[in-house]
């Protein structure tokens, strides 16, 4: 199941939902790591409400896109990490690293807005 | 009393397709067998990891989910089960942070922290079957390898 992205002013919102394979995943990433470029945006979330398992890969894959994200000049904040799977997380021993994480998709934009200096939005594309 | 078929479910795993399957299959069935909240991702977790072992470093196998009772006790029970090239070294595959590919190296021994019972069997050339049991309403943790 394709993951979503919503365009909202500087800011990519992306809606996981609640079972993603291993390609979805890997495609999500690779899509917004583009997108971020195409939309020049200056942060992204991933909104993980409805996902059913964050186990090893998929947290490896997070980590990854969030690191991508950050190479491509913008911030990654993971929101809605359900309260049973932070707690399956913690059991598995695994952790976002320096992630940024929000308790929803609300907190997930104010966070933005202060890491990015409000707006969202990129200098203007000049030339190519 | 409900019926065998009811109690036991084999998904055959070759995909990551299949592995959503499976961790599915497990957490409905584990909430039949009367888990629920956090229990149930725990469940679905661990058959994730389990899951992705066989597709990462079986190609293929099975996981057989099965209601179980001892005494008064009610359960559930995850057998993954593949016929891949098996484990060289049982106790360092189940070190945190061991991974022979670029895994974070965190399946095998962060699902034996999910559940209560914990069994690894491989051989090298034979293969390798991970037999996993959670309790309803305990939390005692007993690992055994081979
Ligand atoms: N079904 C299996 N068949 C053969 N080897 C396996 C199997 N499951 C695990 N292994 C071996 O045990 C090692 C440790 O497994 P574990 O699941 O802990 O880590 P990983 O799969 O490498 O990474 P992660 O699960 O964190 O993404 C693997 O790297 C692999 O060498
Ligand atoms: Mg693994």
């Amino acid at each position: 199941m394709r993951v979503p992205i919503l365009k909202q002013g500087g800011y990519l919102i992306a809606s996981v939902q609640s079972a993603l394979t291993d390609r979805d995943l890997l495609d999500l990433r690779d899509n917004l790591a583009q997108q971020v470029g195409k939309f020049r945006s200056r942060g992204v979330i991933i909104d993980v409400t409805s996902l059913d398992v964050l186990d090893s890969f998929a947290v490896r894959t997070l980590r990854t896109l969030a690191q991508m994200i950050r190479l491509r000049g913008a911030e990654t904040v993971i929101a809605g990490i359900q309260p049973e799977i932070a707690f399956a997380m913690v059991q598995l021993g695994l952790d976002l690293g320096d992630v940024a994480t929000a308790l929803d998709l609300e907190e997930g934009l104010v966070l933005l807005e202060r890491r990015t200096s409000g707006g969202g939005r990129r200098a203007k594309r000049s030339g190519n | 009393m409900p019926s065998e078929a009811e109690t036991e479910v084999s998904v055959p795993v070759g995909s990551d397709a299949d592995i959503i399957i499976a961790r599915q299959q497990g957490r409905a069935l584990a909430e039949k067998a009367g888990f629920s909240g956090s229990d149930l991702t725990l469940v679905a977790t661990a058959i994730s990891e389990v899951a992705r072992n066989i597709v990462e470093h079986a190609r293929r196998g099975e996981v057989v989910l099965r209601m179980i009772h001892q005494g008064d006790k009610r359960g559930i029970s995850i057998v993954a089960r593949d016929e891949g090239p098996g484990i060289d070294d049982i106790s360092l595959a189940m070190q945190d942070g061991y991974s022979s590919g670029k895994g974070l190296g965190l399946g095998l021994p962060g699902a034996r922290r999910l559940v209560d019972e914990f069994e690894l069997e491989s051989s090298v050339g034979v293969g390798t079957t991970v037999r996993m049991k959670k309790w309803l309403n305990s939390h005692r943790s007993v690992a055994k390898y081979r």
